[in-house]
């Protein structure tokens, strides 16, 4: 039952994934990203990090998402361009994940994703949230501030680009 | 198996009867709005159907199921049918986890269930944004695919509003959080009880008072209604991004609206008046009254917000698209950081009281 689950979940993401890149209109494309975005929920939920499934609905699906579909809205691009300058690159970039995706499976001796109950045993007792809180706090308090300061730093580079006519039309 | 067949139909009957009742309560609304505004506007309100116009709501409904459903030249059809769906269904699937009475566990024929909340999961609160949130798709969809300036122009504006203000509702109600230590609506409520003043909107050691201004605030604005109701502002975009849309697609978006209030204003009342808990521990009653009392101070208090929303409505003018841009992010979004830093010293300095 707990596999059957797996593989619908798993299936329904490869395919919504493949269907963002491969579909012409990009309001589709969102749309299936947003589907992507609720099986890999969905998938958070059977590993039992119901507070994970819901960060990932709110910040994905509910903030991100919404401004690419704003944008895209916006622009009113009907028929993007698919073949571009930038198909170097992505061959490139794609090749090189490809490999290293393929390389992780071959070469791990296990199975590739450790068993949810005994990883997640620690879990079960105080609950989902908590452990992430109490693990965010003590064991990575350093990379969870180094992701704060990233973030600060992009703020305050948005809030330079936005004000950036303003400054030049004053002077 | 036959466990798991009864848990299934005490289910599927807790979820009917709650989406009876909030449907119910969405046509009652419909007259009571018109009832109210009319009242304060010194007019008598619909009075043609049934005795006082008590009936407008069934017309009202007839009326939208009889009329022809018509979907514009050069619209997108799947999106266009699609975007009401996407609307009303996080607005109905939030009430999933809002408990309406007692944290009671009843047993029935070897099951046991929770009659008074369908379900009580460990992020409920989460849940409710992660949902309400998911609700701007069928807004942003609706405008988008009716091949409409308004209608687009509309959606645009619901998106940025909703983001903005979700991000306020959200950091509103961390303080809430934080003096409970747990994200289920049951546990919130039980944290509550014993009278009003155990109530997060005056309980000790830090009143939530200021995030619940915060958080009404907010909500008006993410239920789209007056004085924050620019998606589908009449004088200058018709009606905004269901300008297009007719019959039963055009009461779904109807439905959406009101079912969100009903949300937002139960969980008003769960997170900062106590749910169903009585301002009293005398007027709670006791042993098997409770339930009763419960529903019925739930009942009262969800309704007293409602009538808060009908209230702004007749009193306060529309905000312009940048006053509610500034007031959002430049006002009540610091108040509400600042709420939490002070709530979390307070909680820290008097533990447990």
């Amino acid at each position: 039952m707990d596999s059957l689950i797996f593989f619908y979940f798993a299936g329904i993401i490869l395919v919504t994934a493949t269907l963002v890149v491969a579909l012409r209109n990009p309001i589709y494309s969102a749309l299936s990203l947003l589907v992507m975005f609720f099986h890999v929920a969905g998938l958070y939920v059977t590993l039992h990090a119901e507070f994970l499934a819901a960060i990932q609905i709110i910040v994905y699906a509910g903030a991100i998402l919404v401004l690419y579909l704003f944008v895209v809205m916006l622009l009113n691009v009907k028929r993007e361009e698919r073949i571009h300058r930038q198909s170097l690159v992505a061959v490139l970039l794609g090749a090189t994940l490809l490999t290293e995706a393929a390389l992780l499976v071959f070469q791990s001796k296990g199975p590739v994703f450790p068993d949810a109950t005994s990883s997640g045993s620690a879990g079960e007792v105080t609950g989902n949230t908590e452990s992430i809180g109490q693990v965010l706090y003590s064991t990575y308090l350093f990379p969870f501030e180094v992701a704060s300061l990233i973030l600060l730093v992009a703020m305050v580079g948005a809030v330079i680009l936005s004000k950036k006519g303003l400054l030049d039309q004053k002077s | 198996m036959f466990d798991f067949g009864i848990k299934f139909a005490l289910t599927l009957t807790q979820i009917a009867a709650v989406m009876g009742i909030v449907l119910l309560t969405v046509a009652i609304l419909t007259l009571l709005e018109r009832k109210v505004l009319s009242w304060m506007q010194d007019r008598m309100g619909p009075m043609e159907v049934g005795p006082y116009g008590i009936l407008q709501p069934v017309a009202d409904g007839l009326k939208l199921f009889f009329k022809e459903d018509i979907i514009p030249a050069g619209a997108n059809r799947m999106m266009f049918m699609m975007a009401p769906v996407l609307s009303l269904v996080p607005a109905l699937i939030g009430f999933a986890v809002i408990p309406f009475g007692p944290n009671w566990t009843v047993d029935f024929f070897g099951v046991e269930f929770k009659p008074f909340a369908i379900s009580d999961i460990n992020i409920g609160i989460l849940y409710i944004l992660a949902f309400t949130s998911i609700g701007a798709y069928g807004i942003i969809l609706g405008g988008w695919s009716s091949n409409s300036k308004y209608s687009l122009l509309g959606g645009l504006r619901s998106a940025a509003q909703l983001i903005s203000y979700e991000l306020n509702v959200g950091l509103s109600i961390v303080g809430v959080l934080l003096l409970t230590g747990s994200l289920s609506m049951v546990e919130i409520t039980e944290a509550q009880s014993g009278g009003f003043w155990n109530w997060f909107f005056f309980a000790l050691p830090f009143p939530q008072a200021i995030a619940f201004v915060v958080f009404i605030i907010s909500a008006v604005a993410e239920t789209n209604r007056v004085p924050f109701d620019l998606p589908e502002a009449e004088s200058e975009l018709v009606a905004g991004f269901f300008t297009e849309y007719s019959g039963m697609r055009f009461a779904f978006f109807f439905l959406a609206e009101y079912a969100n209030m009903i949300l937002v204003s139960c969980v008003a009342s769960v997170l900062f008046f106590g749910g169903w808990q009585a301002p009293l521990p005398i007027l709670q009653g006791s042993g098997s009254m409770v339930w009763l009392t419960g529903i019925m101070w739930f009942t009262l208090k969800v309704y007293a917000f409602l009538f808060f929303f009908f209230w702004i409505r007749a009193t306060l003018p529309r905000l312009r698209y940048d006053q509610l841009m500034r007031f959002g992010w430049k006002v009540l979004l610091p108040i509400a950081i600042g709420n939490i830093v002070v709530t979390s010293i307070f909680a820290y300095m008097f533990p447990g009281s």
